[in-house]
């Protein structure tokens, strides 16, 4: 053991005389430690707020997508649902269930827009409330009939589009101050609207700019065709310097996949072709700075409200834009500077789901005062449907509810009974060791390999209803036994001998001891184990999508052998409809599901520290 | 009628324990010390004489019931039956059945309508059989126990007997589990093996049963040439791997920082944080992969003009990583915190820092508990299912490059029985192969967890 203590005499070096470390290289050294420990410490908080990030980011992307599916727009319409209308010789639900509510909601909403005339338009029109508009009113009719008729207005869901732009999530849209006098040429049809000041000029050159950024993206495209291009050449090159060496069938793979990409690269030549001469058109028309400008689908809509009337402009130039009429002006009147309003909304109309007209005549009822935002009860209280604005959980909820109670009313007595056994009663030989070891795996068995047993054995063999609460609430029980047992024989271990001993002191008998002094005592280790693996299988999917829990089930179950589905699995079905607001209602969905699993992870949680006791 | 009796048999069984007790407490007299067992010993016992034989003849009854009667239906039309084929068998029974009982019928004829009418008739007579025998058993029972109550009958012994048996037939139902995975498995399998060689099974480099048939209908032998599984077993190990690249260090260090250098307020902030991270459903894993994270993959690749898949690879490696993070994080803290201080004491006292302590004393003490908790997280992505339907690709695709898509193993099997298909081609039974396959690897690498620890394990004091 060497002596620190003394300054080491070394020769021609100066001693410092203090500390261990009296050399620059010593203390470079003692630097480098330090600084390794400084990082390895910085890796760990590091890792610590990536897996903190990621929660955030997960959860504040699913709660930003849900929080608009909470609410959903009802617009009230007129209806005719007087007694005369509907039933006139009073035959009472027979008749009153056949009427054709379709007719009268349409009556009502064309009441309200009596300009609209042409066939399309009118389906337009139609198009704005939900399809399921009419089944709501005959089911008010039909469970209230004495309420119901004779009223004279009747609130339906918006189609789901039309709820997205009141919620503002279908375009941007700029609002354009005016500052000259506008002149229209007429009240309807197709008119002009001239303006004194530069209001369309700023117009025209936004358009202009809208085009250069087509022009780029364009460009970008073309770059990518080029390469694509060039990869198949270099592929089709590569086969053709193999084939000599391959066998027969090898080579006429090689032909058919040299085949496919010459056809690929005529393809290819056609869409750069067209490309160029689209990026030529664009480049022109951006940079003619001042021409006249012919508005399509493909750029931004540009509509004028002037003395009450809506036009939709087919073209602009400078000084005026000619366009149709949607909403009829009351007066040709010039309208001073500020008095009227030009909108532009930036998403092209082909790019959008609703189109000019459908905005134009959204805006009409909400000027009417007759759209209201209220508390999304469909989403809470319906099953599911193909259509975005009606669909709810409901029907999924109460499916998970009844595979909930098949799964607890079958594994939790099975797990139990079986932890006691094996914890209590089993000899400790080989038999029981694998038993014990057996358990253990089935519990890291995935998930579907349960799905493919309850496929095989209870659909196949049993012969029991496909996608039934029933089967599904099996397969849990299966992958939620494990988990029971595991944790019930960690429970019935953690309770002190002491306890036995004194019951079979005063001459209880084994069972008798177990069952009434050492699982009271356990049980809320047990129920604690049981939550945690009940909120576990709330969760699963993979199993229940193999037994068929997959199907369209629109009518909500009413007994455990009803086909039916789960909330996540409703949630897999969600995701994978385009429209925006599905996309909305999943991830409510998903808020619906956590909220459950929180709660009961919050009880179990409650329940282990109010009574669990240490020994 | 199941139902009906079932309840029948619960009531009886209910009151036969109050009946029980009464009668016990009658015969022992004004001392019940005198009875060998307690009155509700006694009642368990006259329940149990009363009503679980008549149990057990109504569930053989009513499983054994249909098929009976179904042979005896065929054998009635023996002639007309001969004709027909198995699926066509089954239709007719089917209908049959549904005129008797009242359910959807295809159509009928004069042949459909005697059968039900025999069906009717032999279901008549079998349930009045099955209930007016199970009446008996509960009666003769009923009267046994009852007449057999006295102080010195050993009840106890006879009820606790009882519940032994039941509490073993629980335990021998998680066996049976583990028997019926492995047994419906492997039938299916050897089905599906006897359709294809299993070496085009094992080592086929193409996989695409959708194209295994000539055609829609078709009576055909499958083309063995699509079902080779080594590109699925590629795309399950390459997904895993960028799982682990995402879980393995940040789980590690997250462990490592929580066991050594958080103070108590960090480590109830972050364990609950985990836990969270634990417990969301894989559900939502998979959609917010499918929705944020390979979108965003998409567009950052695309602006940096790479060719990227919207279901690349990368993106559910990603988030198969970040669900599998806290089943690292929570195993390796608990086998680093099971180093004993004394280790720690040791090499600190020597003046190394914190981090070279860790690195190089309590690391490698605790490494056959990483290595085991690393395997059992790898057999978890191998396992894993919803993610990867939603966010990986369905074609086969043997690549390194993770912007390509790549599909594993179970998104395959989903494919493959999501869907109306016969059960008995091919297809289908291929999806049982993989399942197999998936189940045996997943239990050798939980085996190899094992017995890594059990070996390498060092024991200390």
């Amino acid at each position: 053991m060497t002596d620190v203590a003394a300054s080491p005499p070394a020769a021609g070096a100066p001693s410092q005389g203090q500390g261990l470390h009296t050399s620059d290289a010593a203390r470079k050294r003692l630097k480098a430690r330090y600084a390794s420990e400084a990082r390895f410490k910085f890796f760990g908080i590091a890792a610590v707020l990536t897996a903190a990030f990621f929660l955030v980011l997960l959860l504040s992307t699913i709660v930003g997508q849900a929080i608009p599916a909470f609410n959903q727009h009802y617009v009230t319409i007129p209806v005719d649902l007087s007694q005369e209308s509907l039933d006139p010789n009073n035959e009472g639900e027979a008749v009153l269930r056949r009427v054709d509510y379709d007719a009268v909601v349409r009556n009502g909403l064309r009441s309200l827009f009596p300009y609209v005339e042409s066939r399309g338009d009118r389906r337009t029109l139609g198009g704005l409330v939900s399809s399921g508009s009419a089944v709501r009113i005959r089911q008010a009719v039909l469970d209230d009939p004495d309420a119901t008729i004779g009223q004279t207005s009747f609130a339906v869901p918006l189609d789901d589009v039309a709820d997205l732009y009141f919620k503002g999530q279908v375009s941007e849209e700029r609002f354009v101050e005016t500052t000259g006098e506008a002149s229209p040429t007429g009240t309807e049809g197709t008119i002009q609207i001239l303006s004194t000041a530069n209001d369309f000029r700023d117009l025209l050159a936004d358009v202009k700019d809208f085009l250069g950024e087509q022009a780029d993206e364009v460009e970008r495209e073309l770059a990518s065709r080029e390469r694509s291009l060039e990869r198949a050449e270099i592929d089709i090159v590569s086969y053709r310097d193999r084939m000599p060496e391959e066998g027969a069938d090898r080579r006429e793979f090689f032909e058919d996949q040299v085949q496919i990409l010459e056809r690929g690269i005529n393809g290819l030549n056609a869409n750069i072709r067209d490309l160029t001469a689209e990026l030529a058109d664009l480049r022109a028309r951006s940079t003619a700075a001042g021409a006249d400008e012919v508005l399509t689908t493909e750029l931004p809509s540009i509509l004028v409200e002037i003395n009450g009337g809506v036009v939709k402009a087919s073209s602009i130039n400078a000084t005026a834009v000619e366009g149709e009429v949607i909403v009829p002006l009351t007066t040709t009147a010039a309208a001073s500077g500020g008095d009227w309003s030009i909108r532009e909304v930036v998403l092209p109309e082909r790019n959008r789901k609703l189109d000019d007209r459908s905005l134009i005549y959204l805006d009409q009822l909400a000027a009417e005062e007759r759209v209201e935002r209220q508390f999304n009860m469909i989403f809470f209280s319906s099953g599911a449907s193909r259509e975005a604005e009606l669909a709810g959980i409901w029907g999924a909820v109460v499916g998970s509810f009844f595979t909930m109670i098949v799964t607890l009313s079958l594994a939790f007595p099975l797990g139990v009974a079986a932890a006691i056994y094996l914890e209590e009663f089993a000899p400790k030989n080989r038999l029981t060791q694998l038993i014990e070891v057996n358990i253990n795996n089935l519990a890291a068995v995935p998930s579907i390999v349960f799905g493919l047993l309850g496929l095989a054995v209870f659909l196949n063999t049993f012969g029991l209803p496909r996608s039934a609460p029933l089967v599904g609430g099996m397969v849990l029980a299966l992958m939620t036994l494990p988990t029971i047992i595991i944790a019930s024989r960690a429970a019935l271990r953690a309770v002190p001998p002491s306890i036995r001993e004194g019951a079979l002191g005063v001459g209880a008998s084994k069972l008798q001891t177990v069952l009434h002094h050492v699982l009271p005592l356990a049980m809320p280790g047990i129920l604690t184990g049981t939550i945690i693996g009940m909120a576990q299988a709330l969760g699963e999917t993979a199993p229940l999508l193999m037994i068929g829990m997959v199907a369209f089930i629109v009518d909500i179950p009413s007994t455990p052998v009803d086909p039916s589905t789960v909330l996540p699995v409703q949630i897999f079905m969600w995701a994978d409809f385009p429209e925006v607001l599905f996309r909305q209602k999943t991830s409510a969905a998903i808020l619906v599901l956590l909220a459950f699993l929180v709660t009961m992870n919050a009880l179990a949680v409650i329940l282990r520290k109010r009574f669990e006791r240490r020994w | 009628m199941f139902w009906l009796l079932f309840l029948a048999l619960l009531l009886v069984f209910a009151a036969s324990l109050y009946i029980g007790a009464q009668r016990s407490r009658q015969v022992a007299g004004p001392n019940t010390h005198v009875l060998h067992s307690r009155p509700s010993y006694h009642g368990g016992y006259l329940a149990i004489m009363a009503t679980v034989p008549a149990l057990g003849l109504l569930i053989i009854w009513s499983i054994a019931q249909g098929p009976i009667i179904d042979g005896m239906v065929v054998g009635q039309f023996s002639d007309e039956f001969e004709a027909l084929s198995l699926p066509e068998r089954e239709a007719f029974l089917r209908d049959a059945r549904a005129i008797a009982f009242g359910g959807i019928v295809s159509f009928t004829d004069e042949l459909k309508e005697a059968a039900a009418a025999i069906y009717e008739n032999l279901y008549r007579i079998s349930n009045m059989a099955m209930t007016v025998l199970i009446a008996l058993l509960v009666i003769v029972g009923f009267r046994r126990g009852y007449s057999s109550i006295e102080p010195k009958r050993r009840t106890r012994h006879f009820v606790e007997r009882a519940v032994m048996i039941l509490l073993i037939a629980c335990s021998v139902v998680a066996i049976f589990t583990t028997v019926g995975i492995v047994l419906s498995l492997i039938f299916e399998s050897i089905r599906f093996f006897t359709m294809i060689p299993i070496h085009n099974f094992l080592f086929g480099l193409h996989w695409s049963p959708q194209s295994a048939f000539a055609g829609a209908g078709e009576v055909v032998d499958a083309n063995p040439e699509v079902f080779g599984a080594i590109p699925l077993i590629a795309g399950t190990l390459f997904i895993t791997f960028i799982a682990m690249l995402v879980a393995g260090p940040v789980g590690l260090f997250a462990a490592i920082y929580l066991s050594d250098y958080a103070s108590n307020t960090v480590r109830a902030v972050a364990k609950p944080v985990l836990e969270v991270l634990a417990g969301v459903p894989t559900v939502v894993y998979g959609f917010f992969a499918a929705l944020t994270v390979a979108p965003f993959i998409r567009n950052s690749g695309e602006g940096l003009g790479l060719d990227v898949s919207s279901e690349s690879a990368l993106a559910a490696g990603l988030v198969m990583g970040i669900m599998i993070i806290p089943f690292v994080s929570s195993l390796s803290d608990d086998v680093i915190s099971a180093v004993p201080q004394s280790l720690r004491d040791g090499s600190l006292a020597l003046g190394s820092t914190k981090s070279e302590t860790i690195r190089r004393v309590v690391l490698p003490a605790a490494l056959p508990g990483i290595v085991s908790a690393m395997i059992l997280a790898i057999s978890r992505a191998i396992g894993e299912t919803m993610i990867v339907v939603m966010a990986a690709g369905l074609a086969d695709n043997l690549t390194i490059n993770p912007l390509e898509a790549v599909t594993p193993v179970t998104v395959q099997i989903v494919t493959l029985l999501v869907g109306d298909q016969e059960f008995d081609s091919a297809k289908t039974l291929a999806a049982f192969a993989l399942g197999l396959l998936l189940f045996c690897v997943t239990l050798t690498l939980n085996f190899i967890a094992l017995r890594v620890v059990q070996k390498y394990r060092e024991q200390y004091d």
